[in-house]
């Protein structure tokens, strides 16, 4: 049986901005994948690769056996891919977009039409499926676009940045489409740079940056290869929170850091539910009054800091200039 | 770096049922879904009906009625007998123009990376895509002639003359159409593509379409002379313009005929392989 995906050396350069760098992957068929890493990382590099609408410079990327620059038809059989515009015509139904695209797969007519329909029970867009798609919300037409790529019945779906420019519900509807999609048993290979989107969607996260795997796992794998879990606490007001921190830095575990948006005060616990009385009794000799604590896992922002030295969200700008000098804007790719 | 890890075995009870390897359309097939979806998009889209229609019949009355007085040397050949031929012909270039920004418009919108992923020949996009701008672009010859004889242009000539001028602007068309989806898919964005779009004017203007080519100077007639748009006005000028025409160009129907045909197999020789070529790099 053959890797789902399973990529060897795969640089690719436009122009001067080297988009992959040697990337060597291999991910077995079976669970949801995410790909993460920040704007420029080479995300939607690799997943047009894997898609066959761009070919490595050097390298070999087989997708289920079949090489994507020596056989890009075979490849072409067994995907669907969504891109990161919802590639649909806004002059077209629902149904005829669904349609059109079935019978580009090589369905009938009638076997067209019976897609459409499964597609639009599946998607939950049977009400809207007459309706002219330029009347669509984002999330609709997300949706609509996740479904266009299923109407093949493909083995791998591929994602690219599946919920950007989504509004949080129209994020919660694409979530629930790729989740029955996965039920289903397709297999599923996305991209994002949002951490808590890998984390509700995948089973295994493969972090890239800088065209480059620098870790990979499950989420637990990578959440405990930063270590420790978290004590978190929560407090009425700034200063509070300020005098938690201090606190919480006297205990010599480690540096806490704050976060005065949210009045949340955290810090590593290698000692895991044993640090938690301690913390609590050096709370409350230095009468810091907290809204509530708690012990948790850390996040993949937390993940992602530790591997990179930077937080997912921010612009290369106040960044350490030496980690990323020249991260390209994806979309020049 | 490799970084090969060893996962639970897959869940290969679970693959999705009935996933089977799409044959994918064949070549016609997948050429008719892309030129249905685009003559859809144009017919449900009023807007660029009524603007490029109110546009065409604009141009055509301001020349017919404003410059047309002023315009001499066209021998026994009245000035609307003289310039619905050449209107028409330039027509397919100002109407080809959509062609170019609605191949950028697909490019940019993804859904040349939807087609592109699926098991279709990436040609077969392309022809669909011609075959649709072609149907507009004989939509537009349709509706100008129509204008044409309502602002008092006459055949003097068969019908079977009429309608091979006819046909032969649509084939001219054809042959442009192709220009224009390469230089949408070359210009990326439907802003660059309309920016592209300014080489129609010297095609269209400087060309006998107009105004006789013996009243440029003498530099410019080189070019005038000898551009695929004087070759197939004059063709359809013969055609449709029985004696007078063929006294005043002074040449035979193949005279023109066969460098316009030529040019026609050329642009689309040129354009299709770079078409083709550009879309798979995109």
């Amino acid at each position: 049986m053959h890797a789902l995906i399973q990529a060897d050396g795969l640089s690719k350069k436009f122009g001067k901005v080297q988009a992959l760098t040697e990337l060597t992957l291999t991910l077995p068929a079976g669970r949801p994948v995410a790909i993460l890493g920040p704007n420029g990382a080479g995300k939607t590099t690799f997943i047009r690769m894997v898609a066959t609408l761009l070919q490595p410079d050097t390298g070999t990327l087989m997708v289920s056996g079949h090489d994507v620059v020596r056989d890009p038809m075979a490849v072409r059989r067994m995907i669907g891919l969504a891109g990161q515009s919802a590639a649909v015509e806004e002059m077209m139904t629902g149904r005829e977009n669904l349609v059109m695209v079935a019978r580009l797969y090589g369905q009938s007519r009638n076997e067209a039409a019976a897609s459409a329909e499964r597609i639009l029970e599946q998607m939950d867009l049977v009400d809207a499926a007459d309706r002219r798609v330029k009347s669509y919300s984002g999330g609709m037409r997300r949706r609509l676009d996740l479904g266009a790529s299923l109407v093949g019945r493909p083995r791998l779906l591929l994602l690219d940045e599946p919920t950007t420019g989504l509004d949080p519900g129209g994020r919660n509807e694409v979530w629930d489409g790729i989740r029955e999609m996965s039920r289903a048993g397709t297999d599923i290979l996305l991209t994002t740079q949002y951490l808590d989107e890998a984390d509700h969607l995948a089973a295994y996260i493969v972090i890239i940056d800088d065209g480059r795997v620098i870790a990979q796992g499950t989420p637990d794998e990578l959440k405990s290869r930063v270590g420790a879990d978290m004590v978190e606490l929560h407090t009425a007001d700034v200063p509070t929170m300020q005098r938690a921190a201090t606190v919480l830095g006297s205990l010599g575990m480690a540096e806490p850091a704050t976060d005065p948006t949210t009045r949340r005060c955290s810090i590593a616990a290698p000692g895991g539910s044993r640090l938690l009385p301690i913390v609590l009794r050096a709370l409350d000799d230095a009468e810091v009054p907290v809204e509530d604590i708690s012990l948790r896992r850390p996040t993949l922002d937390e993940v992602f800091l530790a591997l990179t030295g930077r937080p997912t969200t921010t612009t290369t700008s106040d960044t350490d200039s030496t980690t990323n000098p020249t991260a390209p804007k994806e979309d020049a790719a | 770096m490799t970084m090969d890890i060893t996962l639970d075995p897959p869940r290969q009870a679970a693959r999705p049922k009935g996933a089977v390897a799409n044959r994918g359309a064949s070549y016609l097939a997948a050429s008719e879904q892309v030129a249905v979806r685009t003559l859809k998009k144009f017919v449900r889209t009023p807007a660029l009906i009524i603007a490029g229609t109110a546009q065409g019949v604009l141009f055509l009355l301001i020349f017919r009625y404003v410059f047309g007085g002023a315009v001499a040397h066209t021998g026994n050949l009245t000035y609307v007998d003289f310039l619905v031929p050449g209107f028409v012909v330039t027509g397919v270039l100002f109407q080809g123009m959509g062609a170019a920004s609605g191949v950028a418009d697909d490019l940019e919108g993804g859904l040349f990376d939807r087609l592109r992923s699926l098991p279709i020949r990436v040609l077969s996009i392309i022809t669909g895509r011609v075959g649709a701008d072609s149907a507009l672009v004989a939509w537009g010859v349709v509706v100008m002639t129509v204008v044409g004889f309502a602002v008092g242009f006459r055949i003097d000539g068969s019908v079977g003359d009429a309608l091979a001028a006819f046909g032969l602007t649509i084939l001219y068309g054809f042959a442009f159409v192709w220009m224009f989806i390469f230089m949408g898919l070359a210009a990326g964005s439907p802003q660059a593509a309309q920016g592209l779009s300014f080489l129609v004017f010297p095609l269209s203007f400087v060309s006998s379409a107009y105004v006789p080519v013996a009243t440029m100077p003498g530099w410019m007639q080189g070019f005038a002379t000898n551009q695929p748009m004087t070759q197939m006005v004059n063709t359809v000028r013969l055609l449709t313009g029985g004696p007078a025409a063929q006294q005043l160009l002074g040449h035979s129907l193949s005279y023109y005929l066969v460098p316009s045909l030529l040019w026609s197999a050329g642009l689309v020789a040129l354009f299709a392989p770079l078409a083709v070529w550009k879309l798979k790099r995109s």
